[in-house]
């Protein structure tokens, strides 16, 4: 089945390298993603803090084209945003189309101005949940050509892939990518903090409350032992990773702790190169895979 | 000779007289965030508790929604509180009476920007009005120009201090000063204006 795949702003810019790392891993593993021809922007919280039905209409037309793009026999409707606030967006219109039908009005009005029709058919996915659930822990298995010898990782999973609306992994205690590094031979560690606020925008706009909250995450997983932080949101690890050096010279914490994606992580257990994953776009160099120390010998080489 | 205590500190009223107070505004805010529950909190104070930012705020979440539904319309829409919240959704996920706090934030916010009651310079209203201007124009998010004009409405000299941030990002082809366009150019746009006109026929 093809995906209909909706970057959204950040994956063209500051996450660039999670674009690059997302289809090289899903390239890897044979699962065609699609770009969604002509896509706009979800709208994420901006947006809805200025007008709602004006919000979800946007949201409602990306979900109108993959309903489009599925049905001239393309393959799936469903639609993969590997950003956290893309994801609830896009989801959040998909519930509020069905639960409130006086806001469905409005909206589909808004689409037949351009010639679209609202069906509700595409399923809103987040990378995460199609990795666990449709390609599967024994696929990425399979496809490990470099184990990850012990790395210590703390996953990290954000507010928004969980809450308010958990589909693929509980709200309380998701598992998923720790279960995904755990197939790739590295060590997940204990992190109560995983699905804590990273404050979002806050680090820009109100920066004496953004960079503490990055701070409190990054230091609890460097006292539990993580190696590294990986993450599946492009403001999360820009949050995490890019402020460690204000986080240093206004809070007087030297954290120095690598903040990857998950789909870099995957990549570099696939063997696959790391331009290809984007790895030369991190500020803190990434954690070495400690393959040969560990004993863990290329598999299939 | 008498002395007007004006001359030595400001002197403020701390309370709220019932006749300010604008009965209809629980409601409106409940319509509006799909919050009929609203009216069914119980002032546990989970949300607060659970809010990652609460110890910021000028009223914590629980306060909020107590003043809300008594119709303090000014405190609220003037408090701090309505801009810290960063829709994380924790409160809305442990509320035990299911109340969408989240959502009765973005209606405030809505409101306070209808309204125009937040400090001129304030950054977080502005940076959400440029990136729904920046949207309507041209279908998409562009972070770079975003970025720029954000500065230059909320803190120009943010800008210079933000300035070895952006040379990095830049470096490491992370930043761009272009923007995202969409081919169809103009849809969003037509889009957009007939999603306002549905929403005020119905109103």
């Amino acid at each position: 089945m093809t995906y209909r795949y909706f970057p959204g702003c950040s994956l063209k810019s500051s996450g660039r390298a999670y674009e690059e790392s997302l289809l090289a891993v899903f390239r890897a593993l044979d699962v065609p993603l699609q770009e969604l021809e002509d896509w706009n922007c979800c709208g994420a919280t901006a947006y809805m803090s200025v007008d709602e039905v004006r919000a979800f209409t946007l949201a409602a037309r990306n979900l109108c084209l993959a309903e489009q793009s599925g049905a001239a026999g393309n393959g799936g409707t469903d639609i993969v945003a590997p950003c956290s606030a893309c994801y609830l967006v896009l989801l959040k219109t998909r519930r509020y189309m069905t639960e409130h039908p006086d806001l469905a009005q409005k909206v589909q009005a808004g689409l037949q101005s351009v010639g679209l029709q609202y069906q509700g058919k595409a399923r809103v996915r987040h990378p995460l949940d199609v990795l666990v659930n449709d390609i599967g822990l024994d696929a990425i298995k399979k496809r490990v050509t470099q184990k990850l010898g012990g790395l210590k990782v703390a996953c990290y999973y954000g507010c928004q892939i969980v809450r308010p609306f958990p589909t693929f992994d509980p709200a309380y205690n998701p598992t998923s990518m720790d279960r995904i590094a755990a197939a790739l031979g590295a060590t997940p560690v204990h992190w109560p903090l995983k699905t804590r606020c990273c404050g979002g925008t806050l680090t820009g706009t109100i920066p004496d409350v953004g960079l503490r909250l990055n701070r409190i995450l990054l230091k609890e997983a460097k006292r539990r032992g993580a190696d590294v932080m990986i993450t599946v949101c492009p403001l999360c690890q820009f949050n995490l990773e890019c402020y460690q050096n204000e986080i240093r010279r206004q809070l007087h914490e030297d954290v120095g702790l690598p903040v990857m994606y998950l789909t870099q992580l995957i990549g570099q257990a696939f063997g696959l190169s790391d331009s290809a994953l984007g790895l030369q776009r991190l500020f803190v160099p990434p954690a070495r895979v400690p393959a040969a120390q560990e004993g863990g010998k290329v598999a299939n080489a | 000779m008498p002395t007007s205590v004006r001359e030595h500190a400001e002197v403020r009223r701390k309370i709220t007289y019932q006749a300010e107070l604008d009965p209809q505004f629980g409601e409106h805010i409940a319509k509006m965030a799909y919050g009929e529950k609203l009216f069914s909190c119980i002032q546990c104070g989970t949300c607060s508790g659970t809010c990652p930012v609460s110890h910021y705020m000028d009223y914590t979440p629980r306060r909020i929604i107590a003043m809300v539904r008594e119709g303090f319309r000014d405190d609220v829409l003037n408090s701090l509180t309505i801009w810290l919240c960063a829709s994380c959704y924790s409160c809305t996920a442990e509320c035990p009476r299911e109340i969408k706090i989240t959502d009765v934030m973005y209606a405030l916010k809505q409101e306070a920007i209808k309204k125009g009651v937040y400090p001129k310079r304030f950054p977080i209203p502005v940076l959400a009005q440029e990136f729904f201007r920046g949207v309507e124009r041209t279908g998409r998010n562009s972070e770079g120009p975003l970025m720029v004009k954000f500065f230059l409405k909320t803190n120009p000299l943010g800008m210079l201090k933000n300035a070895p941030m952006a040379m990095r990002l830049w470096f490491k082809g992370r930043l761009s000063l272009f923007e995202e366009g969409m081919k169809n150019k103009g849809v969003v746009a037509r889009l957009l204006r007939a999603a306002k006109q549905a929403e005020g026929e119905r109103q």
